[in-house]
């Protein structure tokens, strides 16, 4: 365990700017926290998180992918791809971080995602343990504990001091790259704040969601659930959920086309949208109903069953605070699970 | 003005529900938090008694969920619909542009003095809601970390109420409490800041703030002037679909043709703004629009009457020259 004071922080920033890329979430003019590249005078927000999640930093929200050239007869295909940069993202919460082991299974699983995976390579998460968890925090009902963030570093930070430690490899080498600045510690500051947290979270008032009602092999049970009308009625069919979440991970693509050129480009996609699903028969998923459905489903239903039960939700709350009609995957399985089991 | 209580309207739709003069009623539904109150259609009056709720959390429109709610086939009867007096301009608007059957809804007009935007208690009171308390004027927020703190309504308002333009109901077949008046606000003052500025403040202005779009679609989707059964941006065929916030350009374009296509149909009912999850002002384009447009023409609100047509879309002998408008001063 290492740690460094608070008030040395911009020089921990510093250093590690030096070599790479740095990342870190700071606040808006409207004090909402967002990823920014890290500078001189640039500080790092108090927000619990930031509006957008980590993953933007993995699977951007638009990005493109190749480029075609025709000149007569001649197509050209030219590979737009550059070797990365390293990068480093510090303050990534633990439900973020969980989100990236859910992005992974999709986007690294073969054929493996290049675009992806080269970002995955290059990039170093320094998580940070969450204080002062909100209302709408549910990552404890996944099995995410907020007390010990996963990543390549784990961050504590109490009134006056950073704690930093290392989890993998490349966090080791962050850390030697930052060591003078930083002095050995116990871990007795950090033991306490965990506890501290630990007591917090059995406070949050959505930690015993009704997750066994859910997982592998549901879908007969839940598909053709009376419950999704009333859930669904009222959806906007807008894709706020989909693009705060950080484990959607729909992408289309999509060619920009000059007439000469075409940029083959992708970005994300959201099963709320009525065109989602549009194929040259039409579409499959005619309501509003059905695709509110699909959203639910593939996190609570369909993910786990090809993923060795795993959730593809982390219980980062954003979809809480951010959908213009407040309905949620909490309410849904609320909704769903509290019903008798026939 | 009076506060109207969840017993009241509870009341007002037994009466309305056993008499048969409704069938349904469209109302807030209360949530896990006291402050996240979902859109929501009662068919009965007990499960009313167990999830309606009425508080300073039901800031939804819900004049836009009626041209679904009347379409719907084999359904009998009226829905009843609550109107705040803002909604009520977009249920005339909405009547003028013949988009839903008004025989088919029985609105009830209630009186409103402002709705509250829980991001600005959470800027105050920080994370951690434990509950609300928004029976009086002073309203009392707990959270976990920090107590009871006391905020006075005032200065927790949704931006369109802290602006609000009218307490008066355009349109009700029956008003629960005494009716307001249209009020003098000062709805205008941002966009004559803006106005004020340099094209280059402005631009950067703009920049800021539109760089944040995530092109989410969510001010269009609750919008109730944007009624497209299929919107140009949805539509494959259209050539201009596009989901990606691709560049700085495309979001400032999306957001300005947005504004221009509501161009006086928007009434400012502020839903844009209330819904954007990356706290966009996009009210602001909407008023400099309302502004110029109540400037070249003569004061206009939208959905004041059913069946007014708008300047835009009313050529008198009067209007003036696009070369008027392009030569003002504050060009």
């Amino acid at each position: 365990m290492r740690k460094i004071s608070l008030s040395n922080l911009d020089g921990l920033f510093a250093k590690i700017a030096e070599k790479s890329k740095l990342y870190i979430p700071v606040d808006d003019n409207k004090g909402f926290a967002a990823f920014k590249l890290w500078a001189e005078g640039v500080k790092m927000s108090n927000a619990l998180n930031t509006v957008r999640s980590a993953k933007d930093f993995f699977f951007p929200q638009m990005e493109n992918l190749m480029e075609f050239k025709t000149e007569g007869k001649n197509i050209e295909i030219i590979d737009i791809r550059e070797e990365k940069e390293d990068f480093v993202v510090f303050g990534v919460r633990a439900c973020d971080v969980k989100s990236f082991e859910i992005l992974d299974r999709v986007f690294l699983s073969e054929p493996v995602d290049s675009y992806y995976a080269s970002r995955r390579e290059k990039g170093v998460i320094v998580s940070l343990a969450c204080g002062k968890p909100a209302e709408t925090c549910f990552c404890s009902a996944f099995g995410i504990d907020p007390a010990t963030p996963a990543g390549d570093i784990t961050a504590w930070k109490t009134e006056t001091d950073l704690y930093l430690k290392a989890n993998t490899e490349k966090g080791e080498k962050l850390l030697s790259q930052v060591e003078g600045l930083t002095e050995d510690c116990d871990d007795k500051a950090v033991e306490e704040q965990k506890k501290a947290i630990t007591e917090i979270v059995k406070k949050l008032p959505l930690q015993n969601l009704p997750l066994d009602k859910f997982g592998k092999g549901k879908t007969k049970e839940y598909f053709d659930s009376p419950e999704w009308d009333e859930l669904s009625s009222h959806c906007l069919g807008c894709g706020t959920c989909t693009f705060v979440c950080p484990t959607c991970q729909c992408y289309d693509v999509k060619d920009f086309n000059t007439g000469r050129e075409v940029k083959r480009f992708r970005c994300w996609d959201s099963c709320m949208y009525s065109d989602f699903t549009l194929m040259a028969h039409g579409n499959s998923r005619v309501s509003q109903k059905e695709r509110f459905r699909q959203r639910f489903m593939h996190k609570l239903v369909y993910y786990p069953d090809n993923n060795d039960g795993l959730f593809s939700c982390v219980g980062c709350g954003r979809c809480l605070s951010k959908c213009p009609i407040s309905m949620n995957i909490v309410k849904v399985m609320k909704t769903l699970g509290g019903k008798e089991n026939v | 003005m009076q506060k109207i209580t969840r017993d009241a309207l509870i009341e007002k739709a037994q009466t309305l529900l056993d008499s048969g003069v409704v069938t349904r009623v469209l109302g807030w539904k209360k949530g896990d938090f006291d402050y996240d109150v979902t859109p929501a259609l009662f068919t009965d009056i007990e499960s009313m008694k167990k999830d309606f709720v009425f508080g300073d959390f039901c800031g939804a429109n819900f004049s836009k969920y009626l041209l679904k709610e009347t379409k719907k086939i084999g359904v009998e009867g009226k829905v009843l619909v609550f109107l705040k007096s803002c909604d009520t301009y977009s249920f005339n608007q909405l009547l003028t542009e013949h988009r839903f059957d008004r025989e088919k809804v029985y609105a009830v007009g209630i009186p409103c003095d402002g709705m509250v935007d829980v991001n600005k208690i959470k800027a105050i009171v920080g994370d951690g809601i434990v509950s609300i308390d928004d029976s009086a004027e002073v309203i009392k927020v707990e959270t976990l970390y920090d107590g009871v703190k006391e905020l006075n309504k005032a200065d927790i308002l949704l931006e369109r109420c802290a602006n609000c333009k009218s307490r008066k109901h355009v349109a009700y077949d029956e008003l629960m409490g005494e009716d307001g008046e249209v009020i003098d606000s000062n709805r205008f003052d941002e966009v004559e800041k803006l106005e004020k500025m340099s094209a280059d403040e402005r631009f950067a202005f703009w920049q800021n703030e539109l760089s944040r779009c995530i092109r989410c679609n969510a001010c269009r989707d609750v919008c109730p002037a944007c009624t497209c059964e299929k919107c140009v941006f949805n539509n494959p065929n259209s050539g201009v679909e596009n989901k990606a916030a691709a560049n700085s350009f495309e979001e400032q374009m999306f957001h300005i043709i947005r504004a221009f296509h509501v161009a006086g149909r928007c009434t400012d009912c502020g839903e844009c703004s209330r819904v954007c999850p990356q706290h966009i002002p996009l009210h602001l384009l909407n008023r400099k629009f309302i502004k110029d447009i109540n400037s070249f023409y003569g004061d206009y609100q939208a959905g004041e009457t059913v069946g007014s047509r708008a300047p835009l879309t009313n050529f008198t002998k009067e209007d003036l020259e696009p070369s008027e408008a392009v030569n003002r001063e504050d060009k």
